[in-house]
């Protein structure tokens, strides 16, 4: 999909945040050179178009106090991985949720689902969760701590540079 | 660095975990089942925010449907290796974020580039810059999360 001039000048204008104020979409628009029902109405549209997802917020885990994150991993059988990855990703607790290949023989899990906690025997017990889960379509799973955040930049659009 | 969470607090963050609509007034509906003003819902979500507890409030964009391409990658990386690699890994633009991680494949990253054909190209160069095998995780589904703090 490629994006209008305009839809490109709306992501860079939104993709740092909206201002927290009544009317957010007034105050984005007024720095556009748009209406605010001109803005909402292009908003609707890549809403529409599956570019924007929600709006909304993102939570910061670890200062809610959520420091243990566990990457778990499943080999689920692929005839139902699609319907019991919804399930999964459902779980209040889950807060990514994918399908993925597999990369055998060293790697045989094709669902992978985060999950954050305070502790890590917090989000063991949430692992137990999906594990009854999903039952005996699941052959084997593993859950991944991280250990440290090596690099973190945020996803950025860039500005077009010619 | 965390804080207490007010009850009002929890119920804020749950409820931006859902969609706002996009409307003159986003948080008129959000205020009213609250009891509040929308002045004053947000202004406890830019506290929320001023103290890091949300990174970000707006819109959530599908960085695939922006044009670029992502893959979550992993590389099993010999302890002793660990700095070399991950200091060659890292000054790679397209790495977005990396974790290390407990298990024989120690180091988790994602590459955000341009296109899909440069995925490969970033992964191949990672693998001769490094030695390792560069293993590539895209998704190929992504399932309908919902993340709740306990209310």
């Amino acid at each position: 999909m490629t994006l209008t001039p305009q839809d490109r000048t709306i992501v860079e204008a939104t993709q740092a945040g909206l201002p927290l104020v009544t009317r957010p979409f007034a105050v984005v628009a007024e720095s556009l050179g748009l209406s605010e029902a001109e803005l909402i109405d292009r908003l609707k549209q890549l809403k529409a178009q599956g570019v924007i997802r929600r709006i909304g917020a993102a939570p910061n885990h670890y200062r809610l106090g959520m420091t243990a994150n566990g990457m778990t991993v499943w080999d689920v059988d692929d005839a139902v991985v699609d319907s019991l990855g919804e399930k999964v990703g459902a779980l209040p607790f889950v807060t990514h949720c994918y399908r993925r290949p597999r990369a055998l023989p060293d790697w045989p899990y094709n669902l992978f689902a985060m999950v954050h906690g305070e502790t890590r025997e917090e989000v063991i017990a949430k692992r137990v969760e999906i594990s009854s889960l999903l039952g005996k379509a699941c052959r084997a799973g593993d859950i991944l701590f991280s250990t440290r955040i090596l690099k973190k930049t945020g996803m950025r659009l860039r500005g077009k540079e010619g | 660095m965390t804080r207490k969470l007010s009850p009002l607090e929890r119920t804020l963050i749950n409820r931006l975990q859902d969609d706002l609509p996009l409307v003159s007034h986003p948080f008129q509906e959000l205020a009213q089942e609250l009891g509040l003003s929308e002045e004053e819902v947000a202004g406890h979500i830019r506290t929320l925010r001023d103290d890091g507890l949300l990174t970000r409030f707006g819109p959530f964009f599908d960085a695939e449907a922006l044009g670029g391409a992502f893959c979550l990658c992993a590389i099993a990386v010999p302890p002793e290796r660990f700095e070399d690699v991950l200091t060659k890994v890292n000054a790679y633009p397209e790495v977005a974020h990396n974790y290390e991680r407990d298990h024989k494949l120690n180091m988790w990253f994602v590459l955000a580039t341009e296109s899909q054909a440069a995925i490969s190209a970033t992964a191949e160069a990672i693998e001769r810059d490094t030695g390792l095998p560069v293993l590539l995780f895209p998704k190929e589904r992504e399932f309908f999360i919902g993340f709740r703090v306990n209310a």
